[in-house]
């Protein structure tokens, strides 16, 4: 793989990652000194995702802002990856005036047409609309794809199955991610899924599945290169399997007290872990790790000082834009 | 072209048109134009295509227009349904059927968590210009999970409109307004008003239709018979049965002013509370289950407005809190009969 993608690659995660530590710091601020979950200028639930970086990163390359892609309850890396507006999304997860959804949404639903990006807090739900979004590309006669992003335990629902079949047999131009980072909330993979891997259920559906096991972002660059490609070229739809982490809680405010794996946790980061290969293999140096922190960084802040300095929603407001 | 109600050829004197047509055809005849008007337009659903809907809602449609834009789907509402979604958000105008409207719990959370939810979600970002037609209602024997009316439940989720049709001219005006409306529509057409050969159907079933393009505003109730002793609010096959008994009752000096709503969401209460200011008795019809629904949402209206507008307590003749039952008496026992309304006329008249 060539050392720019390599860079791209590691610049993305390191924005994504960036991008969470500092929501999860500006969520828990002001939810002392015992928790709160309504509190704050972050209310509600958060559900973040350090560790999941490797899969949007490897699979927003192969995109462009005329593919969409539809997100889970937990949408920040796949938003950032493929180009949302930060400000705006930013300001959506702080509830104010400026954000995609004028505060109306919140961290779960933030839809950024200019990109095609939308997610939804339902599990499973957001394939089908991926499969309209596909076939309005198709009718269109562009070679624009939709990612459909689920996570594992969602390939037990309904909506999914029904995805797989009518993608399959209309042969849209759908690439179907599922990230197992192991946990339905609280329910491992083994006491939910009757196959040990749901790339497996692909050949039920007559697609190609591949499993990339190693939360490895070149690996699923690799994968998604030729799931996207296929779609591209009017063969259909593929499901593509990352094996990645939940890094923290499934929720912010969950003690994981399920968890029996956290311990090996830390060891397991891929960030971390793919710095150092790009180290070792002089593709970065200490320089340019501090550079990519720090434009990170003053993106990020500067993101979250926009959200900070727009305008709470009037509640007057909050009757409005039901209907178009 | 858009009538009002002063114009409304469903129950006034129709522009000059001699043109009956049930009103299954009618419905067809207005997906038929859009269709022909804009390309975006097409229609999915379980056997939309060669047969022509269930209940003949897409007949001949697959033969104009090709398998491409009347596409029949495999039994997977969730996607279908999601996938119309999809397409709306992408700018295309679709038409997805819900066979009945009593399978929607196999695909509610795309309904209304999403269809409905996507234009507020996304702070009026995201349109999402559907249509969701479905068959309701009973009366036929085809038991509990095939004969309900459920607009109650629709009508109750904020974020899609909800239109009812009672007949041809209205069913054809409403989905044109409906297609061209950017917003979700849920168009729910009554089994028993589509004039279908091989179903007991009341005349009204067969009307006369404009031949020309128009629209019937959503949101705008109607007044399919006006009187000046009671106000008989109602939708759908009920207007008919309402209809019946007003003529009948004429004779017994009785004169009942017939609303048909023709929407849910939004609902015309300006209208009912109009209707109910002059005659100052309320008969609510409504085949759906009669608790928390619309009968009680209409009389609700009405006492916020001002109790004192009643004369006597307001009356409304509904589906009971029971499963619908098969055998043909009991079924006939549940639903809002002419039978039924006669009484609750008389009721509410204090005879």
């Amino acid at each position: 793989m060539d050392t720019a993608t390599r860079l791209d690659l590691y610049r993305t995660m390191v924005l994504i990652r960036t991008y969470e530590e500092a929501i999860l710091r500006e969520y828990h601020a002001d939810k002392k000194p015992v928790f709160d979950i309504g509190a704050g200028a972050i209310p509600g639930e958060m559900h973040l995702s350090a560790g999941q970086e490797p899969v949007a990163a490897g699979v927003c390359a192969h995109l462009t802002s005329s593919d969409a892609v539809t997100a889970t309850h937990r949408p920040h890396h796949f938003a950032i990856a493929h180009g949302v507006g930060m400000h705006r999304m930013t300001a959506e997860i702080f509830g104010r005036v400026d954000g995609l959804g004028k505060g109306r949404g919140g961290h779960m639903h933030l839809f950024d047409p200019d990109v095609h990006f939308s997610c939804s807090g339902i599990i499973a739900e957001g394939y089908p609309p991926a499969l309209g979004q596909a076939m309005a590309f198709q009718r269109r006669g562009t070679d624009a794809v939709a990612v459909a992003v689920t996570g594992e335990g969602a390939a037990n629902q309904g909506a999914f199955h029904e995805s797989l079949n009518l993608a399959a047999l209309w042969k849209l131009p759908v690439v179907f991610v599922i990230e197992d980072n192991e946990w339905g909330i609280s329910v491992p993979r083994s006491a939910s899924t009757c196959v040990t891997s749901n790339a497996d259920r692909a050949a039920g559906y007559g697609i190609p599945g591949t499993r990339v096991e190693d939360n490895s972002v070149e690996g699923v660059h690799r994968a998604a290169s030729q799931a996207v490609a296929r779609a591209r070229a009017g063969d259909g739809p593929s499901l593509l399997e990352v094996h990645t982490l939940r890094l923290w809680g499934h929720f912010e405010g969950d003690p994981q007290a399920y968890r029996h794996d956290l311990d090996d946790v830390p060891g397991r980061d891929p960030l971390p872990t793919y710095e150092q290969t790009l180290r070792d293999e002089g593709v970065l140096d200490e320089a340019a790790v501090k550079s990519v922190a720090a434009d990170a960084s003053e993106r990020v802040e500067d993101a979250i000082a926009f959200a900070r300095r727009s305008p709470l929603p009037d509640p007057k407001e909050a009757l409005g834009l039901v209907f178009a | 072209m858009s009538l009002t109600d002063a114009a409304d050829a469903s129950h006034t004197s129709a522009p000059a048109t001699t043109r009956k047509l049930s009103t299954s055809k009618a419905m067809v005849e207005a997906v038929a134009a859009e269709m022909d008007r804009d390309q975006d337009v097409f229609v999915m659903g379980e056997d939309v295509g060669a047969y022509g809907g269930i209940f003949s809602s897409t007949t001949g449609l697959v033969d104009r227009f090709g398998p491409q834009r009347v596409v029949d789907t495999p039994i997977s509402e969730s996607a279908f349904i999601g996938a119309a979604i999809g397409a709306a958000v992408e700018g295309m105008r679709p038409i997805a059927e819900l066979m009945f409207v009593d399978f929607f719990g196999v695909c509610m959370d795309q309904i209304y968590n999403h269809m409905a939810k996507i234009h507020y979600e996304s702070g009026g970002n995201v349109r999402v210009p559907m249509v969701l037609t479905t068959a309701v209602g009973g009366g036929y024997s085809d038991g509990a999970q095939h004969s309900q009316c459920l607009w109650g439940t629709f009508a109750h989720l904020p974020g899609m409109k909800v239109v009812v049709p009672s007949n041809p001219a209205d069913a054809k005006g409403l989905m044109t307004s409906a297609i061209r409306d950017d917003n979700p529509v849920v168009y729910m057409f009554h089994k028993g008003i589509m004039g279908l050969p091989w179903m007991a159907k009341n005349p009204r079933s067969v009307g006369p239709v404009p031949e020309e393009d128009y629209e019937v505003p959503i949101g705008k109730a109607a007044i399919a018979r006006p009187g000046t002793d009671v106000t008989i609010a109602t939708l759908s096959l009920s207007v008919h049965h309402a209809l019946d008994v007003a003529d009948e009752l004429a004779g017994d000096d009785i004169d009942c002013e017939v609303v048909d709503l023709r929407s849910l969401v939004p609902l015309d209460t300006d209208t009912i509370l109009e209707s109910v200011g002059r005659t100052g008795r309320l008969l609510v019809v409504d085949e759906d289950y009669r608790s928390f629904g619309v009968s009680g949402e209409i009389i609700a209206r009405v006492a916020e407005r001002d109790p004192g507008m009643l004369a006597a307590p307001p009356v409304r003749v509904a589906v009971p809190d029971v499963p619908i039952p098969y055998a043909r008496g009991l079924e006939d026992a549940v639903l809002p009969t002419s039978e039924r309304i006669r009484n609750a006329v008389f009721g509410v008249m204090g005879r």
